[in-house]
């Protein structure tokens, strides 16, 4: 690495002041790329999001259930749009990002390829994906770019309903029938790992990290996050009466947090690789929603079109 | 077509800049600011302007645009020494 | 109004806003863009919020001890009393607008209608819902003219819906037993299909489609004679209180 430029130690010294990077503002070419993949992976998840739980709307066992999770899979199209919003002012556009998803060159959150199987899952995503993703995102209102920094102040305003009706779906679950509760342990058990997954790979195999947590497009490192998600995640387990499926899951009183077991890093890379168990399903499902809107997209525009001619014809 | 949406969320304050949407015209960008922006009752006024319409200054503008204002700090209220007794002021 | 006829009229109301809530729902995460996934999921969100109303007030009604759910979750297809038209399949978008277009054009002058009827619950719920409606109607519109003069495709699209969707609507603007005794009750349900035929033309003929003729209409959702779709639909919708008998969730 030679030596900075004096742009790009004026710049670092705006990040390190906590000064907001906004639009238009002079930026490294390697900060705009790292912020562009990083909000367009984000808001593609929120997107591919909706699949998993939108499979249960349609099955919810009471009216209020199912009004709230249409809320909850609301909110996610919403959080998405933001997002490619954010994206958008740091010059790519939302068409081109959208077919870099369809493609498959783009990345989404590995915990979207796993299914929903049962409604405690509907409840296990709430409580264990959507408190991962906000244990992210609160750090991340203090990034250094403006649009992701304000998109996300917007998000977690939302996301503390999403987490709050997870838990108590499975709460409710836990204090039900036996056929219940084993419904809940059975969803703990398939969604407890992929969402430690979801804060990434270990620090030391996280190339990138350490210019992002530079520039303050990363905040808290990847196991700094997955050990505060523990620690905060078992205590409610057991609240639920729930057992993490994790033998050397045990409190380490020195240490002041919970030892856990190894992850298997092997599954993680490979569901990114696309050999999860729904990655072929999601695209599918991406790729023929957009296919078959094209009609519609193209009469829109269409119309929209004869609308301006017809104004200025007189 | 790529709006910027503004909100006002109450009588009395300024329209705020919240983000923007893709839309084909502005009436239905107006549309999906209401759904977008103000599920939760944030909206009184919505404004949308197409985001080619908007002319900004540039970050490097700043001092050309700005240095008047910075040395006429008369012009501010905390430049003036009022002693405690007087009220009011 | 008698009991049972408000019961049964309550039954009806909720039962198309569930329905139709329903199979709106089916279209998360697969909407033509971004932007309408969010304000398609909206109307579906009201609609739902308008059918735990008209269910509860029914429940209560009935005074048998039922609640919203059980009237949703545990009713066969015999005992819903929804149009046809709304549990109609979503088909493309062209099919989805032009349904939700003839209901919100008929859904939002009953729902002014219901303004003057005599039971205040009655009239809650529907200056509750208007609000809502007025919207839905400003939106399925503006929709039916975007398709029908967009692009020749989504011309033809659109009217091959509207004619498909057609024999469905004579159901919604024929009072039959239940509904004239609510005219016994201070309120015109039958003036309803004076404003539908106004909206349906004019907006036809701002979207360039042909009003299809008249033909034999269909009948039967309000009396419980549904087609083959509703037996599917509940089948998904009831499947965990039915697999479940007396869980809670």
């Amino acid at each position: 690495m030679g030596t900075a430029t004096a742009t790009e130690l004026s710049f670092q010294a705006r990040i390190d002041e906590g000064i907001k990077i906004e639009p238009k503002d002079a930026m490294p070419e390697g900060y705009r790329q790292t912020l562009i993949r990083q909000i367009s992976q984000h808001a593609h998840s929120e997107i591919v999001g909706q699949l998993p739980e939108g499979n249960w709307i349609g099955r919810a066992p009471t009216l209020q259930r199912k009004a709230i999770l249409l809320a909850k899979v609301q909110d996610e199209a919403g959080h998405g749009l933001y997002l490619y919003s954010a994206a958008e002012t740091l010059g790519v556009s939302r068409h081109d990002l959208i077919a870099d998803l369809l493609s498959g060159k783009a990345k989404y959150s590995s915990i979207f390829n796993y299914p929903t199987l049962t409604w405690a899952d509907i409840g296990a995503i709430g409580w264990l994906v959507d408190g991962a993703a906000i244990m992210n995102q609160i750090p991340l209102c203090r990034c250094s770019y403006g649009p992701y920094a304000r998109a996300m102040v917007r998000i977690c305003k939302e996301e503390s309903f999403h987490q709050r009706q997870g838990f108590d779906i499975l709460r409710v679950l836990c204090r039900g029938t036996p056929a219940q509760k084993a419904m809940a342990q059975d969803a703990l058990n398939r969604w407890w790992w992929p969402s430690l997954m979801m804060f990434g790979p270990p620090d030391e195999q996280s190339s990138h990290s350490a210019q992002s947590m530079q520039w303050k497009i990363k905040l808290v490192s990847n196991d700094g996050l997955r050990q505060k998600f523990v620690d905060q995640t078992v205590p409610q387990a057991d609240f639920l009466g729930l057992r993490v499926p994790d033998a050397a899951l045990q409190w380490n009183e020195e240490r002041g947090h919970y030892d856990f077991g190894a992850i298997a890093w092997e599954e993680f890379h490979q569901v990114i690789r696309g050999h999860g168990p729904c990655n072929r399903d999601r695209l599918a499902t991406r790729q023929q929603a957009h296919h078959e809107g094209a009609w519609v997209r193209e009469a829109l525009n269409a119309h929209a079109r004869k609308q301006q001619e017809g104004a200025h014809a007189v | 077509m790529l709006f910027e949406i503004f909100i006002r969320s109450q009588h009395g304050l300024a329209h705020k800049h919240v983000g923007s949407l893709h839309a084909p015209d502005a009436a239905l960008a107006l549309a999906n600011a209401r759904d977008v922006y103000t599920r939760r009752h944030e909206g009184v006024s919505i404004w949308v302007v197409p985001s080619a319409a908007i002319t900004a200054s540039s970050p490097g503008d700043k001092e050309p645009l700005f240095e008047p204002a910075n040395n006429k700090v008369y012009r501010h209220p905390g430049f003036y020494h009022v002693p405690p007794e007087v009220k009011n002021l | 109004m008698a009991a049972p006829a408000a019961f049964e009229f309550c039954l009806r109301l909720g039962d198309n806003d569930l329905i139709l809530s329903q199979r709106l729902g089916e279209w998360c995460g697969r909407g033509p863009v971004l932007e309408e996934d969010l304000a398609l999921t909206n109307v579906a969100l009201d609609l739902l919020g308008q059918a735990r109303l008209w269910l509860g007030h029914a429940a209560a009604l009935e005074g048998r001890g039922r609640d919203e759910d059980q009237l949703a979750f545990l009713r066969d297809a015999g005992e819903f009393r929804n149009l046809l038209l709304v549990e109609q399949p979503n088909g493309d978008y062209a099919h989805t607008m032009v349904r939700q277009f003839y209901f919100d054009a008929w859904h939002l002058p009953l729902l002014e209608a219901l303004g003057s009827a005599s039971d205040p619950s009655l009239r809650d719920i529907a200056a509750k819902a208007v609000k809502e409606v007025a919207y839905h109607l400003q939106r399925s519109r503006d929709w039916v003219v975007r398709l029908g003069d967009g692009t020749e495709e989504s011309h033809r699209r659109m009217q091959a819906a509207a004619d498909q969707l057609w024999p469905y609507t004579g159901e919604m603007l024929a009072a039959d037993a239940v509904e004239a005794s609510l005219g016994e009750a201070g309120f015109d349900l039958e003036a309803v299909g004076v404003p539908w035929r106004q909206q349906v033309e004019s907006t036809f003929a701002r979207a360039t489609l042909e009003v299809p003729a008249a033909g034999w209409m269909q009948r039967g959702g309000k009396q419980g004679v549904h087609s083959e779709k509703l037996g599917l639909l509940l089948a998904e919708m009831q499947f965990l209180q039915r697999a479940y008998p007396g869980a809670q969730w």
